[in-house]
């Protein structure tokens, strides 16, 4: 028989970053502690992973790093509940409990040979740092277009990665768009909601893919936006976050119509979507 | 073949050395699956339990694994116990109950080993329904009130013995402990052929079902439906096939244990995500999920409907819920065009 796969690996917490001003979102990086942990825990931008704060329970959460990052894995998580405070309270050095890698992941090998728009808002922006990042590598450059990423906050204090954005902000391989809701104190780029930003500077739709990711109410605005563009739903994937407990397709919340969340999803094309009841 | 009953008591108690017996019971709340020590505790004339006997594979409560925490390390131990089992009187519905939970419980990609290893080491005995209740409509769904599909050996009760038929290897192996088989009489032949032919008086026609269900999603037959129920979830609780479940911790100072109890879809906390955003968040879309999981949902992914007609929920339900009507009133709902 497989392994147990309600049983956790355990992981060391080596930094617990507060990554937004609010202080309502950290960044874990967890570090494996043996290479055969690692070996196991293959993954793919996009996957999720089970975290456990013990004497306080597990939630999913995306995985904010790239394959092409080893030795640890990133969570950025936003303090809503009691799993996520006990781990926002947790000190550096404390053992995690992880289960994963899970569900699917962004198709990678059909963006093969395409360019590629990700739109992020919010905090929904890990697992497309995820994306960025594998696709940034030296190793997987090559095998794409363009890269343009357009990613927004209600203000620059709730970006999230924000020395990476930096860093992205002067890499030739990567087209960076950050926006903010509304004018601010030293912000001098794009203001203005995604919807609109996406509107006025997304490339082309010929032979590109685009990823979106934000709150319900982005999404909403932002996915009119990318039809009048011409991105037919076969080329928008999105990922989706349900309540999960099992994470492996049994116990029975995350189901949008016949499709499980956790391992049919949670990366969804629109065309998937429109075939789905409207229930997420 | 028959066996006396008699002979059949003493090569039950012959195996409690090597498995757990479970039978039903007469206890405070009815009839119980429990585990006996003698087959003279079992209870003979019975319709059914009050609750499925899923617990013996799927616990009402079970512990998945314990950990304790010494400063910033952390020990993890699974907590899977599994014993040898023969599961006896299990009713057809139930048996083919067990049947839909072995295809929740391993999927394309998982296989959940407190279920399977429980299950794989488990005998089940089934016995045929000579008395049917008016809730039974288990022949809606093909399944007969003396069917064998789900057990490992089959009984007919002849009255001083039973009548068994070896239906699994697993069935086969128990049997060669059985002496004393001998051939039926006429009489107990045209017995069995009786119980054979029954069928449920209360049936339900769910050949369309699945199919109207298809385009029912936004039909105004949900926003009715719903009103009487508490949301109480004693559906779930009594039903052979639901499995849903919820994953929580005890704890108590640096230890604590993974437990997972029986959930329903009926509990508004159920799918309440942590940003306070529920994707059903009213009755009407718990029971349209209840209804769309069970006959439409389940059979997309499994090609059966996942439910067996044993009538607990109809029993049990405090607002006299009555899932027979409601598939009923789906199969004569209006369409709505969309």
């Amino acid at each position: 028989m497989q392994q147990n796969p309600y049983i956790p690996i355990t992981m060391k917490l080596v930094k617990n970053l507060v990554e937004t001003e609010d202080k309502l979102i950290n960044t874990f990086t967890l570090e494996f502690l043996n290479k055969q942990d690692e070996e196991n825990f293959k993954y793919m931008p996009g996957q999720f992973a089970e975290l456990s704060a013990y004497g306080h329970g597990e939630a999913p959460f995306g995985i904010a790093t790239s394959p092409t990052e080893p030795g640890i894995l990133k969570f950025s998580v936003a303090k809503v509940g009691c799993v996520s405070n006990a781990l926002h309270l947790m000190e550096e050095g404390t053992m995690v409990g992880v289960r994963g890698p899970m569900g699917n992941y962004y198709p990678i090998e059909e963006f093969k040979g395409k360019n590629l728009v990700i739109i992020g808002g919010g905090f929904a922006f890990t697992t497309l740092r995820s994306l960025a990042k594998y696709m940034l590598d030296p190793k997987h450059r090559g095998d794409y277009g363009d890269i343009t990423v357009i990613y927004g906050a209600r203000n620059p204090g709730l970006l999230l990665y924000k020395e990476e954005l930096a860093e992205w902000e002067n890499n030739p391989n990567i087209n960076l768009v950050t926006t903010i809701d509304r004018p601010a104190e030293g912000w001098n780029k794009h203001v203005g909601f995604i919807p609109s930003i996406t509107e006025q500077i997304a490339p082309s739709s010929v032979n590109t893919y685009a990823v979106v990711c934000g709150p319900p109410a982005m999404i909403k605005f932002t996915l009119p936006v990318l039809e009048k563009l011409n991105f037919p739903p076969e080329r928008i994937y999105t990922s989706l976050e349900m309540r999960m407990k099992c994470g492996l397709g049994i116990c029975g919340r995350c189901n949008i119509g016949t499709e499980y969340v956790c391992k049919d999803g949670p990366v969804f094309s629109m065309a998937q979507l429109k075939e789905l009841p409207s229930e997420y | 073949m028959k066996i006396s009953k008699e002979k059949f008591g003493q090569a039950l108690d012959a195996l409690i050395a090597e498995y757990q017996i479970i039978a039903p019971v007469s206890d405070a709340n009815g009839i119980a699956f429990k585990g006996v020590k003698s087959f003279s505790e079992v209870k003979q004339d019975y319709l059914n339990s009050k609750l499925p006997p899923k617990a013996f594979f799927f616990p009402q409560h079970e512990k998945l694994m314990s950990y304790k925490k010494e400063g910033k390390d952390v020990t993890v131990k699974s907590e899977l116990k599994v014993e040898n089992t023969v599961l006896f009187g299990i009713r057809p519905c139930d048996a083919k109950g067990m049947q839909l939970l072995d295809m929740v419980f391993k999927n394309d990609q998982y296989t959940d080993p407190y279920y399977y290893e429980r299950r794989e080491k488990a005998v089940i005995i089934g016995v045929a329904c000579q008395k049917i209740a008016p809730t039974c409509f288990c022949s809606s769904f093909g399944i007969s009130p003396a069917g064998s599909e789900g057990s490992d050996l089959f009984l007919i009760d002849l009255g001083d013995s039973y009548d068994v038929e070896v239906i699994t290897e697993k069935g086969k192996a128990l049997a060669a402990r059985f002496e004393a088989l001998s051939e039926l009489t006429a009489d107990e032949q045209a017995l069995v052929e009786k119980v054979k032919r029954a069928e449920t008086t209360s049936k339900v026609d769910v050949s369309t079902t699945t199919s109207k269900l298809d385009k029912m999603f936004n039909s105004p037959y949900w926003d009715s439906l719903q009103e009487k129920c508490i949301g109480c979830n004693v559906c779930s609780f009594s039903c052979p096939t639901c499995h849903c479940f919820d994953i929580s911790e005890e704890v108590r100072k640096n230890e604590g244990t993974r437990v997972r109890t029986w959930d329903g879809c009926m509990a508004p906390l159920f799918t309440l995500h942590g940003s306070g955003h529920n994707p059903r968040d009213h009755k009407k879309a718990r029971w349209r999920q209840r209804m769309m999981h069970k006959f439409n949902y389940f059979v997309h992914n499994n090609g059966s409907m996942s439910c067996v007609g044993c009538g607990r929920c109809i029993k049990s339900c405090p607002v006299n819920m009555d899932i027979r009507q409601v598939i009923d009133g789906a199969n004569k709902a209006e369409l709505v065009v969309e």
